[in-house]
């Protein structure tokens, strides 16, 4: 953990429920509730799980543009979660993110040039507006676009153009980190293969540290060295990917591993259907939050919530049917 | 580019389709501006046209009374007082003998200013607090109070009771104006701030460390100006509209002047016996007021073709 570039130690975002004419707080729903986990210079993180489980608002949390409501988030040694703003703007170059709708991220109404020039000039400072201008074409070509297209406005590119100018953006900062917010899944199957090869060129040029947010697990397997399944807010297993597809141990990543399609007909396999939704964060279920759905429920889960238990190495599972909790049964 | 697709199960496929690839290089014709776009849909606006076109007449008739205007204003004639249209008064006289359509054409200077400083404070006013308001939330509260106290008056009640305490007067009146539109310009930019500020290219400027100041200016002014340049054209009309009133009440600009609200109260004395005196001031009041209407509700749908 000494080469770890972000150590992130029970993290929690909760988002206050209000009421009435003076806003009283009736409740919150806990969007994150008690992520940890680490992230080595260089390497690819992914997060997979459901709509609404937490994934992007950990993302925003790590880069604190949604200030957590507890926890660590330590960047290269530096503890980000108590930091004063002033300061926090002073680092933000240093990590960036891609966001997952094309369409939004970019203001409709400045050039690609300016939108660039501006990204750029927080990474560097003082470049006069020559070599501004050189750089900015030079991050054009870098993300495979046009350079002649740099006077253009966002609206007349195409959805893929787009992330790629995105990219480009997140990159012109100069970041050691980016956090790519299901950077493919507003796209098309054609260009998401295409924009996923980008991000690793940039990875291996560049020396990024990728955290890879996507509900798409062959676009996390392809993209990431480890990933971490989350659940209503909590991240339930984490693992070196090959270990995690081949052999899951959470019920919930084994029931999310058998939804995978296999690329052959005759290859017959178990399918595990959860029943029911994913519960509120506003109201997670006591214990385990994903007892209610769990088909290996025991007593044990429906009172105490599991703690995050290493099973091998590197490969962490939050569940009581592992470990000491096992001797329970 | 395309090293290592293969491993990505599900774009096998559509790699071997390139015209995907070709779409994605192309682009659409080389820009037109924004705001060219939006001239070139109001220009096809026939009522919108129609409004600009009594406004630039005003605009040059007020402009240029002094070469335009057959007397001036405050040439007293006991001989032809209360005299009907006609070949020597085109639009006839008042009680004292002085020409109406020469006074229009002052007043109307009185009239467009009025509006044109009104619109001006009050829009610069009002879109600050609105800009505050929208993206700072812990001051939002309080100035949305406020400006829901000023909204529960009805703007020229709102408006007198102000005069009340500063007493009558054309400067005092336009105070009065400003105070009571500003509500409506913290309302329309703090909506459209809101919904602004929550998109990702918002959030992509503050992940890179930029400061509010450039974010408001930059990112989030440009996005709104649409709406704010609707309600001011529209705003134009009113604030015209309640300085006449104003006037018409005695609170506003004070006899002599060539007001037009003023034209009119004072006609409405001799309405039985010389209808022009109230009547043509009337008019012009209607028509710039349904010029703004028009050329407003134009831009409006010129900004915003959907």
């Amino acid at each position: 953990m000494n080469d770890a570039l972000l150590v992130v130690e029970d993290l929690k975002t909760y988002f206050p429920l209000k009421k009435g004419l003076f806003g009283q707080k009736t409740g919150e729903i806990r969007a994150v509730d008690g992520v940890s986990f680490h992230l080595r210079q260089g390497e690819t993180l992914g997060i997979v799980g459901e709509s609404g489980c937490g994934k992007s608002t950990t993302g925003r949390s790590i880069l604190q543009l949604v200030r957590p409501s507890a926890g660590s988030v330590r960047f290269g040694g530096e503890e980000l979660v108590s930091m004063p703003p002033a300061k926090l703007r002073g680092m933000r170059n240093q990590m960036q993110i891609i966001f997952q709708d094309p369409y939004a991220s970019l203001n409709p109404r400045l050039t690609i040039s300016t939108i660039l020039a501006e990204a750029l000039s927080v990474g560097e400072k003082g470049a006069n507006p020559t070599e501004m201008r050189e750089r900015v074409l030079a991050l054009l070509q870098l993300v495979g676009l046009n350079p002649n297209h740099a006077d253009r406005y966002p609206h007349e590119f195409s959805g893929g153009q787009r992330q790629r100018i995105g990219i480009a953006r997140a990159i012109a900062a100069r970041p050691k980190l980016i956090v790519a917010d299901e950077p493919v899944s507003a796209l098309d199957v054609s260009i998401q293969a295409q924009i996923l090869n980008l991000l690793q060129d940039l990875q291996e040029e560049l020396g990024l540290t990728y955290l890879f947010i996507s509900h798409d697990l062959g676009v996390i397997k392809h993209i990431s060295d480890r990933i971490a399944v989350m659940y209503l807010g909590r991240i339930v297993e984490i693992a070196d990917k090959r270990r995690l597809f081949e052999q899951p141990m959470h019920p919930y990543t084994q029931a999310l591993m058998s939804a995978v399609p296999i690329p052959n007909p005759n290859q017959k396999k178990e399918r595990i259907v959860l029943g029911g939704d994913v519960p509120s964060p506003a109201n997670p279920p006591a214990g385990c939050a994903f007892h209610p759905r769990c088909a290996q429920a025991m007593e044990i889960c429906r009172r105490v919530r599991p703690q995050e238990l290493e099973i091998e190495r590197e490969h962490f599972v939050a569940c009581h049917l592992y470990g000491s909790s096992e001797k329970e049964r | 580019m395309n090293g290592n697709a293969s491993q990505l199960e599900i774009a096998d496929e559509s790699r071997t389709s390139s015209p995907s690839r070709v779409a994605e290089n192309q682009v659409a014709p080389p820009p037109v501006s924004y705001w060219l776009q939006v001239l070139k849909r109001l220009a096809r606006n026939k009522t919108a046209m129609f409004g600009a076109v009594i406004l630039l007449v005003f605009t040059i008739g007020c402009a240029s009374a002094p070469l335009i205007a057959p007397y001036p204003i405050d040439e007293m004639n006991f001989k032809d007082r209360l005299m009907a249209p006609g070949s020597a008064h085109l639009l006839g006289t008042d009680d004292f003998g002085r020409d109406i359509f020469s006074r229009l054409l002052y007043g109307g200077r009185i009239s467009l200013l009025t509006g044109l400083v009104t619109v001006t404070v009050a829009s610069l006013i009002g879109v600050t607090l609105g800009v505050i308001a929208g993206y700072y939330r812990k001051v939002e509260l309080y100035i949305m109070q406020v400006m829901d106290i000023l909204l529960a008056l009805p703007a020229l009640l709102l408006a007198i009771a102000i005069i009340a305490v500063l007493g009558p007067g054309l400067t005092n009146a336009m105070i009065a104006i400003v105070i009571a539109v500003i509500p409506s310009y913290v309302r329309v930019v703090r909506a459209q701030v809101l919904s602004i500020r929550e998109k990702e290219y918002i959030e992509a400027v503050r992940a890179l460390g930029i400061r509010d100041r450039v974010i408001l200016v930059k990112h989030i002014l440009p996005n709104i100006l649409s709406p704010i340049i609707v309600l001011m054209t529209l705003q134009f009309g009113t604030s015209i509209l309640a300085a006449a009133a104003l006037s018409f009440l005695g609170l506003g600009a004070q006899p002599p002047a060539p007001e037009w609200g003023a034209m009119v109260y004072v006609g409405k004395a001799f309405l039985g016996q010389a209808w022009w005196m109230s009547i043509f001031p009337g008019l012009a009041i209607m028509l710039v007021v349904l010029g703004f209407n028009l050329l407003g509700d134009g831009l409006r749908d010129a900004l915003d073709p959907k």
